[in-house]
């Protein structure tokens, strides 16, 4: 909590001194500052408290088996086995796969809805997409036992096959079951997020931006493109950010498309098993200490994969932005 | 922001809500086995409306949660599709009685194109078919229970529960029990290693996956196959009759195991004797404390027991549970007493 | 007319065009999806829908009066505890926050939105459920009410950022202190995108079944006070969903469609006091 106050210390000027610190409590300034400080310390603290649990939670699992829990691919309940990789794979795989359908998806029909849909339609729309969000995920999940799955397997995959098969992620039977479907699935479930949030911040880039590439004889493509959606830019990434999360912690409906299967095969195709699912479909049968031990471990290497994988997508950005000042 | 009309309204309906005062004296909090909630809820709203004051409330957390709930003192009953075992009685700290409420059994049934007909199974075949030695519908340890029956040369594809469920305890019990090594390699559990084959979550999941599955074979509860209409397959008994499951036949199965039932009634009734027991059956248990300090939940659970014996079980067959076959019924009866 | 300018012009018209693509098809999932739900569960809503206890299986006139109300008052202590923490906090990042510690608290925020909802159930259920001994209304508000912070705090912090500097120096020019200027001018322009915001972060918990498990619990009863265990539409639909019961199957979809229709409707409401508000301020 010191370091907090010290770091938003920091942001006033270090030379002033007591007085015109007092001043700007006086104004309010400063008791608006402190206050939202602490309200912005409560998201640290539950998410440390959380972090903690998971911690404390895992004991035994983590001293029986210590790193080793990263890389065996053995999952066996009854025997007592342990380990966490095949179900890494198949998160990372299908969050991969999701944000690579979702995001041009999503992207798309957000500048659809906030460049050229007359503003009316555009609001309607995208009300209608909000409530995609409010579908319960056990709905999506039915929904892609009868619609996704039959489609995947008589339509797309063999589909896929033919066109791409000689690169290994489209090969091996196509039973419409496993990670592409779970990475559909996922797909359709986050680009609520995307499309919402996305279309409201490219709402509100001045108008100017616009005309101005525009009036220098730029499409409106390009002045979409090019300059009002480098604009919003910050606004899109953490939409995709929101998008990434929640789509590696889904869990009822991916496990009712993936095939629930603990082993890693390059073919996305083959059934897989996500950490969330796992943790679901276990949690509330496992019977003995060292089991739940073992899946509140997985939680914590969610939480690890979570904070790996958003650190990346950061240093992504940050690597673009640099790129793109050297550019200009 | 001032308190406006529309504001000031629904804040009054949330209070008088929010306020509406409990009405009924005694109020008792159960959770556990998601395969039994049905029944229990139809038993908890029949037994509601003849003691207008006793509300037992349920939530179909898993069995696994029922205990764990049970055992941490935030529910006062617990209800488990498999019996505690001694590890998880002695870690509660409290005496734990079991009483066997219904039985369920869970049958093989599967997808060939072509095949209408009803198949036969023995136990070594479904085993070798889950261990995946068993790979083609053509097999003989199938082709030879089943006579005239034109098998194709298919490849069969395995579905499997992939939530910890009691259905698959009750499937890996039998099998371990016919197959010495599927019991060494895979074992008895809510969630096993599959040597093959593909998850589906819930009855549903893999109902839906066997359904849209050429050559797919799957496993599901008696209640869920009958209210469904699936088609499903016989099962050969330690008598060495094939056995169709029915609500009778599971009851015969729990009848063929009363003989030697133990005193705590945790018992395993997978591969029980008897010409016409369903050898893959199984009770569900409600898990209730010896010691009940609160005198009103005490009297209460007592009553709603001795009732649950009697009348309760005519609610059974009617929402395709096989009820306790009568021995069961008297032993319990004598084990409500133990109730303090 | 230079090839390059047809070049141009036909990106143009195939871009366009493929994000009009993009809206249809996402708009056209969830055409599909509600269509799949009132075409399996509108046929069975009808009023004890919305005045009845859930009846057994088999029993005619049941409804889920209880689980509706639940949930409503599982939303209502989520919103209390969790958008006051989202918004403020949106409000630090974007109106006061020093660089790194704003970093810790988005970082963080990622992190808690990556979190799986079972594992916030069980979260919640260790520090409320257990120290009371008590399943709750108020354990499964504060669940859904962590699950809510994330996206708050993204919306608020985004939409606070784009209100254009011109707007904010011009208040601070007029000698308005900096929390003025962000209480009376920053926060009303962002309010709309805001409000939308939190909307869909709404929509979005509820319909979460795994945090309440073992927080809200479930309840055959109506559910007095805050204190005890609640009925709710997901977990309802989710115990429908996976029961063997056609007749239950269907209330599951009904009931999925009826848990729209209210979101839906809160979001309508919201709006349109906010329009009324806009309007009002406006004259």
């Amino acid at each position: 909590m010191s370091n907090a106050i010290q770091t938003a210390g920091s942001v006033a000027p270090s030379h002033e001194g007591p007085r015109a610190w007092l001043r700007r409590f006086v104004s309010g300034d400063e008791v608006a500052h402190i206050v939202t400080l602490l309200f912005a310390s409560t998201i640290l603290a539950i998410t440390g408290l959380l972090v903690l649990q998971l911690w404390t939670n895992s004991r035994l699992s983590r001293v029986q088996s210590g790193w080793h829990f990263f890389f065996m691919q053995t999952w066996d309940p009854v025997f007592e086995h342990f380990g966490a990789l095949p179900f890494l794979y198949g998160t990372v795989v299908t969050t991969v796969v999701a944000l690579v359908i979702s995001v041009p998806l999503g992207l798309g029909a957000a500048i659809y809805l906030a460049e050229l849909a007359p503003r009316k339609i555009s609001d309607v729309l995208a009300f209608l997409v909000d409530l995609l969000a409010a579908v319960p995920s056990v709905i999506y999940g039915l929904l892609g036992i009868f619609l996704v799955i039959p489609l995947m397997r008589e339509v797309i995959e063999p589909f896929l096959k033919r066109t791409m098969g000689f690169l290994p992620i489209f090969q091996g039977p196509a039973y419409g079951i496993g990670l592409l479907t779970g990475g559909l699935v996922l797909a359709i479930m986050i680009v609520p997020f995307i499309v919402s949030i996305s279309r409201e911040v490219l709402l509100v880039v001045p108008r100017e931006q616009r005309e101005a590439a525009m009036s220098l004889g730029a499409t409106r493509w390009e002045a979409t493109w090019h300059v009002v959606v480098p604009y919003a830019r910050g606004g899109i990434f953490g939409s995709i950010f929101l998008a990434m999360a929640r789509a590696l912690g889904e869990t009822m409906a991916v496990t009712m498309v993936i095939g629930n299967d603990p082993r890693i095969a390059a073919s996305l195709f083959s059934p897989g098993y996500t950490i969330a699912a796992v943790i679901a479909n276990e949690f509330s049968e496992a019977t003995y200490p060292l089991y739940i031990n073992a899946l509140v471990e997985l939680g914590l290497v969610l939480f690890l994969l979570t904070f790996v994988l958003n650190g990346l997508a950061r240093l992504l950005i940050l690597a673009t932005e640099q790129r793109g000042v050297a550019h200009s | 922001m001032r308190f406006t009309g529309t504001w000031r309204t629904i804040l009054a309906v949330l209070l008088v809500v929010g306020g509406a005062k409990a009405q009924s004296a005694v109020l008792i909090n159960a959770a556990g086995s998601t395969f039994g909630y049905p029944i229990y809820s139809k038993w908890f709203s029949e037994y509601h409306k003849l003691h207008p004051n006793v509300q037992i409330n349920y939530a179909s957390i898993g069995s696994g949660g029922g205990i764990a709930q049970l055992t941490s003192h935030t529910v006062d009953w617990g209800a488990s599709d498999g019996p505690m075992t001694d590890q998880q009685l002695s870690a509660a700290g409290f005496t734990i009685l079991h009483f066997p409420t219904v039985l369920g059994g869970v049958m093989p049934f599967y997808n060939i194109p072509g095949v209408n007909a009803e198949l036969k199974f023995t136990p070594k075949a479904l085993a070798g078919i889950y261990l995946g030695r068993v790979t083609r519908w053509n097999d003989p340890e199938i082709a030879s229970a089943n006579p005239g029956v034109n098998l194709p040369a298919t490849d069969i594809v395995v579905i499997h529960r992939s939530d910890g469920s009691g259905t698959t305890y009750i499937w890996t019990d039998f099998l371990s029990k016919v197959s010495p090594e599927w019991k060494s390699r895979v074992g008895t559990s809510t969630s096993v290693r599959w040597p093959v084959g593909l998850g589906g979550k819930g009855s549903e999941g893999v109902t839906g996956l066997v359904k849209q599955t050429p050559g797919a074979i799957g496993y599901v509860e008696l209640i869920y196959a009958l209210s469904n209409r699936i088609p499903y397959g016989d099962v050969q008994n330690p008598a060495g009759v094939f056995v169709k499951a029915t609500i009778e036949s599971v009851s015969a199965a729990a009848a063929g195991a009363a003989r030697n039932m133990p005193a705590d009634f945790r018992v395993s009734i997978t591969n029980a004797p008897g010409k016409s027991s369903y050898p893959i059956s199984s009770f569900t248990w409600f898990l209730i404390p010896a010691k009940i300090s609160d005198a009103a939940k005490r009297q209460a659970t007592k009553e709603f027991l001795t009732w649950m014996l009697m009348q309760g079980q005519a609610y059974a067959a009617g929402l395709a549970y096989a009820p306790l076959p009568h021995p069961v019924v008297l032993q319990e009866e004598k084990d409500i007493a133990r109730i303090q | 007319m230079s090839v390059r300018l047809v070049w141009r012009k036909a990106v143009n018209a195939v871009m366009l065009g493929l994000t009009g693509v993009c809206a249809l098809i996402t708009v056209g999932v969830l055409g599909v999806i509600l269509g799949y739900l009132a075409w399996h569960g509108g046929r069975d809503i009808n009023w004890n829908f919305f005045t009845k206890l859930p009846a057994p299986v088999g029993e005619a006139g049941g409804g889920m009066a209880n689980a509706i109300v639940g949930s409503a008052k599982l939303l209502v202590v989520a919103s209390l505890f969790g958008i006051p923490i989202g918004l403020l906090s949106g409000v630090y990042l974007a109106e006061f926050g020093g660089r790194w510690y704003s970093f810790f608290v988005r970082y963080a925020t990622d992190l808690l939105n990556g979190v799986p909802s079972i594992v916030i159930g069980i979260f919640a259920y260790a520090v409320v459920v257990v120290p009371r001994h008590q399943f709750s209304t108020l354990a499964g508000g504060f669940a859904l009410g962590i699950m809510m912070i994330p996206i708050a705090v993204r919306s608020a912090e985004e939409f606070l950022r784009a209100v254009p500097s011109s707007l904010r120096e011009a208040a601070m020019a007029l000698g308005a202190s900096r929390w003025r200027t962000v209480a009376t001018v920053v926060i009303p322009a962002a309010l709309q995108g805001i409000i939308g915001g939190i909307m869909l972060d709404l929509a979005r918990v509820a319909g979460e079944t795994a945090p309440l498990l073992f927080t809200a619990f479930n309840n055959l009863y109506w559910s007095p006070g805050w204190n005890q265990p609640t009925a709710s539409l997901p977990v309802l639909i989710y115990t429908y969903a996976i029961s063997p019961y056609d007749d239950w199957h269907r209330q599951a979809w009904a009931a999925g469609l009826v848990l729209l229709a209210l979101v839906l409707a809160a979001n309508i409401i919201t709006r349109l006091m906010l329009s009324r508000r806009g309007a009002a301020r406006g004259a």
